[in-house]
């Protein structure tokens, strides 16, 4: 039997709790207002183009990404404009927003609405790009970076291979599973589209072997496209990551500070390949997405369609959840994510899923000292120290932190999931990290 | 058997010796003259070392004012905090120059949300260390700009100054305070400011710092600052500023006649060390006086 591929160093393996896999999506009922939050790439936030008051139709543009890293926002529902005002975000902090009152659901005319699957790519690479831009796409793996910069290879550089990211490392996380499984010959044009725009000829989709479904699927319909292939991997977090999927699928490493497209890789999620499907195919932007709502507290774990804004408690109601026995609400998966302070707080273009744990699954342990046992080292995935630099970011030693390269952190979490005396190993490197680039900004002006 | 212990004595001294005629030498080659001054300054120093002053220690500071003295022949803009006028009046007369006087200062928390008047909408039980839950989420109360009462600043504190009150979930400084500003630069949210004490320790200060609009300042927190500006219009001397919502007292400009603390309807401003009102006014107000003497 052939080993199956994966990253070379670190990584962990936590149980997968994937009760919502054999969930079909459903299409989550129109909410009585949207919240649209204006920062929801990383990058500049989007300067709003609405007033109070504005009628709107569903795709309609409200906000244009003006800033090279920022991305635009369409509305998600149609009706009208109640106020631009701030609401409080999952972090509990007040950030500016857009309300809008849904009044029916009239969708904007320029976005075909035919449900039959279109094969051929009109475009052109440069159209590609400018309607992938106009539709305001961003990587829905959760890092939101928008995918038009992505896909503008530097001068000088050449794109070799296109990866798509269909690992979902994460425990609990099915949104991209079952995407795979219900829309896999769109998400195979949208590579092709990608593969148009990169001008690559090479695609391989990595994929876990827990999702074994999938891997058959996609298979089947890769026969019939030249250059498109998938990559069974053994299932191991942070796989999901971009420099541990380069490694583990093309066997290449991304040097320290360096971008994926050093080593001739752009890295997609399927998620995005998908929107880009819609975008390029249907033109329509990007103002729903698949969000999983799932944990042990969760009476109906579900897969849902959901339009940009909704509030994270409608979710919540429609898959079943048992507020008394509630303990946590995290924005995203266990490991990544961050629970929310408030579950008023929208829906927004990376939210991959809604995760409950019963209050008697998330709580700290106490915190020991460390006992040098070296674990966090042997999990890592980036080959760095975290007790290390945990302890100089913690005392403040930032030019030893920086040069054991605390920049490469990817915050996976690994470390502080496998650290015996439950020090918070990743809190200190991620403060750290932000002094460090700190010093590292202030250093060059 | 005795050359043997001869020679290794007439080796080693010959050795000690030429070491001796080297190090010698050297040391006068090297010799580093130092200020004598230097060390005099240091010596009436208070020898904390906590970098109040803004150099690395006492030393560095000795240095610094033996540098301002000798190039401007001033040492003004040189200040021990720790150590104070005095301190300073010694040093000065080292040197043979005059220091300026200056107003002692104190930390002062410029928040009193806590658990009371901020009660908390979430629980957080992730790693004690305020700047951790800054990064992460607004706080257990919901102010963005509040306390979040997990201590970077007592931990900070090498004066045995400033502790965490439990019950209120603040921090509470008390007079053994130094102005040193190590909490200042600890709390992430910028709380802390360091005010001067004031005539017989009468201090009046905003103890709020949210920039938000009323409406969302009040649903988090019942003593936040509204920014309705009805101290700035009360106020005789124009010691108030107000910017983005919000109300500055500038302690220099300050008469303490306390017309503003009547006036707040959150009770955001705060009055310590003065003597309670005359019976005319309620009884309200001195008991907010007798709390807020404890948060100074």
């Amino acid at each position: 039997m052939n080993t199956l591929k994966t990253f070379r160093i670190g990584g962990v393996h936590p149980a997968e709790n994937k009760f919502s896999e054999n969930a079909a999506i459903e299409t989550l009922a129109l909410p009585k207002q949207v919240i649209v939050p204006l920062g929801q790439n990383l990058g500049v936030a989007s300067k709003v183009q609405v007033k109070k008051g504005d009628e709107v139709k569903v795709g309609q543009l409200i906000a244009t990404g003006e800033a090279f890293i920022s991305a635009n926002l369409h509305s998600p529902v149609s009706g009208k404009i109640l106020k631009i005002d701030e609401a409080v975000d999952a972090s509990g902090y007040r950030r500016p927003a857009v309300f809008i009152e849904v009044v029916d659901d009239i969708w904007d005319e320029s976005i075909d609405r035919t449900p039959q699957i279109i094969h051929e790519i009109k475009l052109s690479k440069q159209e590609i790009i400018q309607r992938i831009k106009s539709c305001g796409l961003v990587g829905l793996g959760g890092a939101t970076f928008p995918t038009h910069v992505k896909l503008m290879v530097p001068e000088g550089k050449k794109a070799e291979f296109l990866i798509i990211n269909g690992v979902e490392c994460e425990p609990y996380l099915t949104s991209d599973h079952r995407m795979m499984l219900e829309k896999p010959e769109e998400i195979i044009i949208g590579i092709k589209i990608l593969m148009k725009a990169l001008e690559v000829d090479k695609a391989i989709i990595g994929i876990e072997n827990n999702k074994q479904d999938a891997i058959s699927k996609l298979s089947e319909i890769c026969k019939k496209h030249n250059g498109v292939s998938v990559q069974p991997l053994k299932v191991k977090y942070p796989q999901g990551g971009e420099k541990q999927l380069i490694k583990a699928t093309v066997n290449r490493e991304v040097p320290s500070g360096k971008l994926p497209i050093e080593v001739g890789c752009v890295v997609q999620n399927v998620g995005t390949a998908f929107a880009v499907y819609e975008a390029v195919q249907k033109n329509k932007p990007l103002f729903e997405r698949i969000v999983t709502v799932t944990g042990k507290n969760i009476l109906k774990p579900s897969n849902f369609l959901v339009r940009i804004g909704t509030s994270v408690t409608d979710l919540l109601e429609k898959a079943g959840w048992q507020p008394e026995t509630a303990g946590k609400v995290i924005n995203g998966g266990p490991m990544m994510g961050k629970s929310l302070s408030s579950i008023e707080a929208p829906i927004v273009k990376g939210t991959s899923g809604i995760l409950v744990l019963n209050s008697n699954e998330s709580y700290r342990e106490k915190i020991n000292p460390c006992i040098r046992c070296g674990k966090c080292i042997t999990v890592c995935p980036m080959g760095l120290e975290p007790y290390l630099l945990a302890r100089v970011s913690e005392t403040g030693m930032f030019d030893i932190a920086e040069g054991s390269h605390i920049l490469d952190c990817i915050e996976c979490g690994s470390c502080q999931f496998t650290c015996p005396s439950a020090r918070p190993l990743l809190d200190h490197i991620r403060l750290g990290k932000g002094k460090v680039a700190h010093i590292i900004r202030t250093r060059k002006n | 058997m005795n050359n043997v212990l001869l020679f290794a004595l007439l080796a080693l001294g010959l050795l000690s010796v030429a070491a001796a005629i080297i190090l010698y030498f050297v040391a006068q080659k090297f010799k580093v003259i130092e200020d004598p001054r230097i060390d005099s300054v240091d010596e009436v120093l208070p020898k904390a070392n906590c970098g109040g002053c803004g150099f690395a220690g006492c030393r560095n500071f000795a240095e610094a004012t033996i540098r301002s003295a000798d190039l401007n022949k001033s040492i003004e803009g040189l200040n021990c905090p720790v150590g104070g006028n005095n301190v300073m009046k010694e040093v000065a007369a080292i040197l043979g120059l005059t220091a300026d006087e200056k107003d002692p200062l104190i930390a002062v928390i410029r928040c009193n949300g806590g658990k009371k008047h901020s009660p908390s909408k979430v629980q957080y039980d992730g790693a004690t260390s305020c700047a951790f839950a800054h990064n992460l989420f607004a706080g257990e109360g919901g102010c963005p700009n509040g306390c979040l009462g997990l201590g970077d600043c007592e931990v900070s504190c090498n004066f045995d100054a400033l502790f965490m009150n439990h019950e209120t979930g603040l921090p509470e400084v008390n007079d053994k305070c130094v102005a040193c500003g190590a909490c200042v630069k600890a709390c992430p949210r910028f709380i802390i400011e360091m005010r001067p004490k004031g005539k017989k320790d009468r201090r009046i200060f905003v103890s709020c710092i949210n920039t938000e609009k009323g409406g969302p300042a009040k649903k988090n927190c019942s003593v936040a600052c509204i920014g309705c500006s009805k101290c700035f219009q009360v106020c005789p001397y124009e010691a108030i500023t107000m910017a983005n919502n919000l109300a500055y007292i500038d302690p220099v400009k300050c008469k303490l006649c306390r017309k503003c603390v009547e006036v707040c309807p959150t009770d955001a401003i705060h009055e310590l060390n003065f003597p309670p009102r005359k019976p005319k006014t309620e009884t309200e107000v001195t008991t907010t006086n007798s709390t807020s003497e404890s948060l100074a």
